[in-house]
């Protein structure tokens, strides 16, 4: 035994007291957990399978590498029939469903011609006949913001060869009025049967015919160091996407003018690279699911009306509470009022260490919420405190590259009230109006006792 | 209202900026709304939808775009926008390192060999505790009403990965030196305790010390406190073996002590075998009925080294006259401290009662008085839920103090006072008044046992002073102190 240095957690007279005797104290801010949760937490903590079970959980996390292997229609890949609609979050019935997500399933079900006018597809989906929703989540895809996917929308496919397992997203549509924050103007599904006919064809001829897979996860190390978090900055991991896949572009044999509106399209819109991002933290993500005791989060998922988030120790199961509304900076002359709750799968890439977690790592858009470089240091930091891991691959180079904060631990949450924080975008409340603004949110606190208590009484 | 919209060739800023821009001039004065944006596409869309009417334009341009109330000014407005547009850099970036929220976090921090001391509310102290055995860390935890199912849970966990988990409700330990806790400062020296309890190894640490005083090489060089309930049989005596382990490991360790409360029989046994398989010799000084105290043990530790026992110091004998009634009454912060006495008067008087009897049928009520001879422990359990450990705050026995010298049938009082870091300041001049008050009318003899070295915080010397003033007769032992109050119990009803 050599002298100690004495880390010190309670009455602070001890820490005094150690002090006192010349000895190095580092005292833990402990404040009480959150209310109720002490009987579970201490049952978690003493369950024998918990270290090996998260530490199993984390490194099959950190183990995957997603590479973009296709670009196919949802009907083909997923299987997505007529009628069946995909959306972002936990399970939604219409009638629970906020604006934007019912702006994007009746611009959705005009897409596939379900109805003539959007504004029918009201009635349609009250009624329920012949239409049916269903998670992104349940179909190993993950979608943005409303994250609507009908089975003509062509997906990005990423897979971890390890493993041949997939996942899938849709492809971006840009910014402002799009289809997943709830508009579904002429403007919105003209461009999306563009990108039916013309965005998703070439980008499958351009990943067919590239030689070497793009390495996504690769693109992700290489765009935090970029000033990207890779949920609401994408601009580096979207010009390198374009960098690996336009020679395979001009070479498919496509009409010119067609090659050149899509390099316009991918390179206008700084959020393209968001939808690969997204699959590729999900990939990553659904290797640590179902590893019994283990107290990590796979998935925190957004419908716009409730924030759900699933663990690794109890399966598939839901923890869901009402949804947030974000604090951030509005476009336009939108306002608070206008706002939605909380909306999309893309928390996806908070759950897997990067977004709102490696904020530090993109100083550009930390004044998003009247913040500061200091105030995104400070909060890549914070997450640390609710973290099982740091993620070697994804590190931040002003925090002498540190690795980000990865794998959520809910007894780290309930134990120090910390919770994640999140980037996104803010739809507009009412069905059609399209992106208000953006900003930070936070889950609602209430699911993480909920997810405690179903591991505790696994134990 | 009125629209003022102008073009800024070559004026850049980033959108966010922008956004914030906005949002600030919307709040000057007979703005009604305002929209500072770059002229992309999109914002002009934006710019549109709001009713503008925005003049041909390159993405480069920035536009600033104002509706205002009729009367307002525009050259103030648009200084609003420009002051708006000022980069404005916080004053002093706090960039420190927020403090750790969890012990996990702390001890990544602090790196290896760290010690973790948890004293938070026993309902949160496993999960606490936890961190330090997961990360390898070696733990003491403080705090008490941890419940036994978690202390085994973590002492079996912390078996197989090499930590020592010191407690729960483990008082004291000196590592190196270094006092955690409740703990005396001592002479270094090549004796290693093991200590089930807090007060039985705080006595010994005095009696060793104040032996080392006189004795060339007696003195303390670690002291592992494994927990109150470590020799139950529940527990096992998991920590005091892996405590054993260590300290037979340690080449600078003689010889090692065991001192515990009375241990639950088969796990005696079973440490006695385990003991008696190391190449370093052990003393165990379990406390029971027939068994030494531990003021005996401390006598034996010496044997075994070759010294002679001192003469164990008393003060303030001549403030005592004859008990002023039959029954002993033992007002204890210690628990071990206690369980002695109790032990002591249970053999010269037969059963007593307690709030930690020595069987069930033997507990004391609510009111802590009955019409025998009374030992309570404040520090138990019970007694410390939403509320500071006696060593800390005396109120509820300084009550007591008062309740039982109103008492005709009380003969005799019989305190322990505890010095060392973690204590009171000047624990003496607390316990004083309520010691002079008690023996005000009738002269009640009381007679203290106080536990604590010349190198302590509070100063051995003057804390006796205090109390012999105030009326006591004070003892280092606690043994001595019993044995003079029993020996006036007896003569009383001689």
């Amino acid at each position: 035994m050599s002298e100690p240095t004495v880390v010190t957690v309670g009455a602070d007279m001890f820490a005094e007291s150690v002090e006192g005797q010349a000895v190095t104290v580092e005292r833990v801010d402990w404040r009480p957990p959150m209310p109720g949760t002490e009987a579970d937490l201490a049952a978690v903590a003493t369950d024998p399978r918990r270290v090996e079970a998260n530490q199993k959980a984390v490194q099959a996390m950190l183990g995957v590498t997603a590479h973009l292997v296709d670009v196919a229609p949802a009907s083909e890949v997923l299987g997505l029939e007529k009628g069946q609609f995909l959306h972002a979050g936990p399970p939604l019935e219409w009638a629970r469903a906020s604006g934007p997500m019912r702006g994007a399933l009746m611009g959705g079900a005009a897409l596939e011609g379900l109805v003539d006018d959007p504004e029918d597809a009201v009635a349609l989906f009250e009624s329920g006949s012949s239409v049916s929703l269903e998670p992104c989540h349940h179909r190993s895809a993950v979608g943005p913001m409303a994250g609507v996917v009908t089975p003509s929308m062509w997906m990005w496919v990423l897979e971890d060869r390890a493993t041949g397992k997939r996942t899938y997203c849709s492809l971006n549509e840009g910014l402002g009025k799009v289809l997943r924050y709830g508009a579904y103007g002429p403007d919105v599904l003209t461009r999306l049967r563009w990108m039916g006919d013309v965005l998703g064809p070439l980008l499958q001829a351009a990943v067919r015919g590239t030689e070497e897979a793009t390495d996504v996860t690769g693109i992700l190390t290489q765009m935090l160091q970029m000033g990207d978090e890779a949920h609401n900055r994408n601009r580096a991991g979207t010009l390198m996407l374009l960098r690996d896949l336009s020679p395979a572009m001009v070479d498919a044999g496509f009409d010119t003018k067609d090659v050149a509106d899509v390099l316009r399209f991918v390179g206008g819109n700084d959020h393209f690279f968001l939808n690969l991002a997204m699959p590729a933290c999900k990939l990553a993500l659904d290797a640590g699911r179902d590893v019994p005791g283990s107290t990590m989060v796979v998935a925190m998922a957004r419908n716009g009306t409730d924030f759900g988030i699933q663990v690794s120790g109890t399966g598939d199961q839901w923890f869901t509470g009402p949804a947030q509304v974000a604090e951030g900076l509005f476009l336009g002359d939108y306002g608070p009022d206008d706002a939605n709750p909380d909306i999309g799968d893309s928390a996806i890439t908070e759950t897997a260490g990067i977004g709102g977690f490696a904020m530090a790592t993109a100083p550009a858009i930390v004044r998003l919420v009247g913040g500061s470089v200091p105030d995104a240091l400070a909060t890549t930091r914070r997450m640390h405190e609710i973290t099982l891991a740091e993620n070697p691959r994804w590190s931040v180079p002003v925090l002498e590259f540190q690795g980000t904060p990865t794998g959520i631990d809910v007894t780290k949450v309930c134990r120090t009230g910390i919770l994640p924080q999140i980037n996104t975008g803010m739809a507009g409340a009412v069905a059609g109006v399209g992106q208000v603004g953006a900003g930070l949110v936070t889950p609602p606190a209430e699911i993480f006792p909920k997810a405690l208590a179903a591991l505790a009484s696994r134990v | 209202m009125k629209d003022h919209v102008e073009l800024r060739s070559g004026a850049y800023a980033d959108s966010v900026t922008l956004l914030q821009v906005s949002r600030a001039v919307q709040a000057a004065p007979g703005v009604v709304a305002a929209q500072v944006a770059m002229a992309t596409g999109l914002n002009l869309e934006v710019l549109t939808g709001m009713g503008f009417d925005v003049p041909d334009s390159s993405p480069n341009d920035m536009v600033v775009a104002l509706r205002l109330d009729d009367d307002a000014d525009v050259a103030t407005a648009l200084a609003a926008v420009d002051a708006a547009l000022v980069p404005t850099r916080p004053s002093s970036g706090d960039t420190t390192l927020a403090p750790p929220r969890t012990t996990a976090s702390a001890l990544e921090r602090s790196g290896a060999g760290a010690i973790a001391l948890v004293s938070v509310p026993g309902a949160s102290a496993t999960v606490e505790a936890m961190d330090a055995v997961e990360a390898g860390h070696d733990v003491m935890i403080f705090s008490d009403n941890v419940p036994v199912a978690e202390e085994v849970a973590l002492k079996t966990y912390a078996a197989s990965r090499g930590a020592l988990v010191m407690g729960p409700d483990c008082g004291t330990a000196v590592i190196d030196g270094v006092g955690l806790g409740f703990a005396n400062t001592v002479r270094p020296g090549r004796i290693g305790l093991v200590a089930a309890s807090g007060t039985g190894c705080q006595q010994l640490l005095a009696l060793l010390h104040h032996a080392g005083a006189t004795q060339e090489g007696v003195g303390v060089r670690h002291a592992l406190g494994v927990g109150g309930r470590d020799l139950s049989s529940s527990v096992g005596g998991l920590a005091t073996r892996e405590a054993l382990r260590r300290l037979d490991a340690d080449a600078d360790v003689d010889l090692v002590v065991v001192v515990s409360k009375p241990p639950a029989p088969e796990v005696a046994e079973a440490l006695s075998t385990y003991a008696d398989g190391l190449a370093t010799p052990v003393e165990l000084g379990l406390l029971g009925r027939g068994q030494r105290d531990l003021t005996a043990v401390a006598e034996a530790v010496l044997a075994r080294l070759g010294h002679e026992a001192p003469e164990w110091p008393v003060h303030g004998a001549d403030n005592t006259r004859e008990a002023t009634g039959p029954l002993l009454r033992g007002l204890f912060v210690g628990g071990t401290l206690c369980d002695e006495s109790m032990l002591m008067a249970t053999e010269a008087f037969g059963p007593v009662r307690s709030n930690i009897p020595l069987s069930d049928e033997l507990a004391l009520g609510d009111d802590l008085l009955v019409d025998d001879h009374t030992f309570v422990d404040f520090g138990d359990d019970a007694l410390t839920q939403g509320r500071a450990h006696p060593m800390i705050d005396p109120t509820l026995r300084n009550e007591q103090l008062a309740r039982a010298a109103a008492d005709p049938a009380t003969g005799v009082i019989l305190l322990d006072l505890v010095l060392g870091h973690g204590a009171e300041p000047d624990p003496a001049t607390l316990l004083a008044p309520a010691i002079a008050a008690a023996r005000q009318d009738r002269s009640i003899p009381v007679i203290v046992s106080l536990v604590g070295t010349d190198l302590d915080p509070q100063g051995l010397d003057a804390q006796r002073d205090t109390l012999v003033a105030a009326g006591a007769e004070v003892h280092l032992s606690n043994a001595a102190a019993t044995r003079r109050a029993i020996q006036l119990i007896e003569g009383a009803r001689a």
